[in-house]
């Protein structure tokens, strides 16, 4: 009897209050007839546009937005060191393997039509980790920009190096200065490696910039403007400062302090594949979406 | 027979009135396990999709903002019952002062009306105590709503249990563009005031005090932080988007650096307990995490 009185409750429980809990939304419409019809065709409706979009013609909008490519994309390159673990690799063999990476994405960007793609490679909150793996990443560093140097020559990309360059090895800042400067008269390509990069660095050097013109009666306190902080800011390099599109790999939904200004129109799409697996295919789908999204910045479109 | 459907509609309001409270009853012990595990301090909520709904529905233009304005109340319910001490709602950018000049009046409007509701006995404000604050250029609102505005600041001025924060007039941009004003006028009209009483002698410690001086000149970041609006409040943890946009349009850009993002798909006045419960498991998955980095910093 006791038995069978739990089952009951267990079934009650299970399938009235927890789902009630997360419908409860809908009594607050009236519980009459009319209301009942509203829904049904509401539903049939969504159910109509669904398949409309699928099938129907290439309307003038969905014209336009297979043609809009993103002119600047952002990356975090994150999962390194998770798929390293899952394959039961070192730390180091994971960063490699998203260096590599990264190189193959990049010139795939760039055939696709991108103009400026930026890379989040080390963040300031990154010296925290354990001294190997920070030896290990500039390591990696040096020598991809070695070995890479000529690639970016033939290719006419332009490189820029964005963040704090206080704390990098001499060697390795000789490296940066190197390229940057070989590379600095070519148009239409732009890599913005950020190294030892935040984004509230960048915001607040540019903040003390702009403070610093005012003190020396540069500039009077009015003329601070978005544009006046677009020019301080270390995305100045490009000629597209504010990135189109932000991708995050390995499903982590955080921005971690990359660009915080430059992001406040940015689409951020977060898929679940780790880094070192990113590959042409992820891209394209990444495009895909991007082109399907509606950017209102704001108003009516 | 005339009675019949009286007695009907007094039954049915009786069962969901009866509903309502099991669902309450259940839905607070769902609170109770939940708040086993970390629960945010601070939340954030962008309100889109109210316009889509109202066309989906078939409503008429305005209509869509009021659905929102019930699916705000109901989120603030759940989310000061779960203990969550902060809550912050994007309800007007300064970018959407660019739509047309009906539906910018048509939202003046309705805002105003809801300020001024706030106000009164019954209204949520009291029920929990709540503090607000409204952050944004609030010059560029009219007299009206600024008014009824700095009234409510004003009014629960003296609340401390939870905090609400509306973001009225506001973009992150022109936020973080205000406090770099503020700091310069702060620190420098101050200096310039101080600096005539100093006397330009050559000696060791004059030239060590100039240091001092220069780098006291010099912005830092506390004074940025000081003077940016939003600093009453500690960055969010979780922000959410409804509608399923991805873009964070201009809200929050310095404080949600490190914020979990949640972008479910539902129209804001569609969004419910289920989208709630789902972004705080989230971030409870990812908290412990982010603890540790914290720790190490």
């Amino acid at each position: 009897m006791l038995s069978l009185f739990s089952v009951v409750f267990t079934f009650l429980a299970l399938f009235l209050l927890i789902p009630g809990l997360f419908i409860s939304r809908r009594l607050r419409v009236p519980f009459s007839l009319e209301n009942i019809i509203r829904f049904f065709k509401i539903t049939a409706s969504k159910y109509d546009d669904e398949r409309n979009d699928e099938r129907g013609p290439m309307g003038e909008k969905k014209k336009r937005a297979k043609n809009r490519m993103p002119k600047h994309v952002a990356v975090i390159l994150d999962g390194n060191r998770r798929w390293a673990e899952k394959r039961g690799l070192g730390t180091s063999d994971g960063h490699e393997a998203g260096a590599k990476r990264l190189m193959e994405n990049a010139k795939d960007c760039f055939a696709m039509g991108t103009n400026t793609i930026s890379l989040f490679a080390f963040s300031t909150e990154n010296w925290e980790r354990p001294e190997d793996e920070v030896k290990c990443l500039m390591a990696l560093f040096e020598k991809h920009f070695k070995s890479e140097m000529p690639y970016f020559q033939r290719d006419k990309i332009r490189i820029s190096v964005i963040g704090n360059r206080s704390k990098i090895s001499r060697s390795l800042l000789g490296l940066i200065e190197e390229v940057e400067e070989a590379t600095k008269s070519y148009e239409g390509k732009q890599l913005i490696i950020a190294i030892d990069y935040s984004g509230r660095f960048d915001i607040l050097q540019a903040c003390k910039n702009l403070a610093m013109k005012v003190k020396d009666g540069l500039i009077q306190v009015e003329d601070i403007d978005e544009k006046a902080m677009e020019n301080e800011l270390m995305t100045k390099c490009s000629e597209f400062p504010n990135p189109d599109l932000l991708i995050r790999t390995s499903g982590e939904q955080r921005i971690s302090n990359f660009f915080l200004w430059q992001s406040a129109y940015t689409e951020l799409y977060f898929p679940n594949v780790l880094w070192p697996d990113f590959g042409e295919a992820e891209y394209l789908e990444a495009l895909t979406w991007y082109q399907q999204r509606q950017r209102r910045f704001g108003k009516r479109v | 027979m005339a009675e019949l459907p009286g007695q009907i509609k007094r039954m049915s309001g009786g069962i969901k009135q009866l509903l309502e409270q099991i669902f309450g009853f259940s839905r607070r012990c769902l609170f109770r396990i939940i708040s086993m595990g970390p629960i945010p301090n601070h939340l954030a909520f962008i309100m889109d999709g109210n316009r889509r709904y109202a066309k989906k529905c078939g409503l008429e233009e305005g209509s869509g903002h009021k659905a929102g304005f019930s699916a705000l109340m109901l989120m603030l319910q759940y989310c000061y019952e779960l203990g969550i001490q902060y809550v912050t709602i994007y309800a007007f950018s300064i970018d959407n002062f660019r739509r047309q000049p009906e539906e910018v009046q048509s939202l003046m409007d309705l805002m105003l009306e809801k300020i001024k509701s706030l106000l009164e006995k019954e209204s949520i404000v009291h029920q929990y105590g709540i503090r607000v604050y409204f952050i944004g250029n609030l010059a560029l609102l009219n007299d009206q709503v600024r008014a009824a505005a700095e009234k409510v600041m004003n009014a629960t001025a003296k609340n401390s249990r939870v905090v609400l924060l509306i973001c009225i007039a506001y973009n992150s941009t022109d936020e973080i563009l205000q406090a770099v004003k503020k700091s310069c006028i702060n620190k420098y009209t101050y200096n310039i005031e101080a600096s005539g009483s100093y006397k330009h002698e050559d000696t060791d410690s004059e030239i060590e005090a100039k240091d001092i001086e220069n780098q006291e000149k010099k912005i830092q970041l506390v004074d940025i932080e000081e003077n940016m609006q939003m600093s009453v409040a500690p960055n969010p943890d979780i922000l959410i988007r409804s509608s399923g946009e991805t873009r964070l349009s201009n809200f929050l850009l310095w404080q949600t650096g490190n914020s979990q993002l949640c972008f479910p798909a539902a129209l804001w006045p569609e969004i419910g307990l289920r989208h709630l419960v789902w972004a705080i498991l989230n971030f409870q998955r990812s908290h412990s995490y982010l603890e540790k980095r914290k720790k190490q910093l």
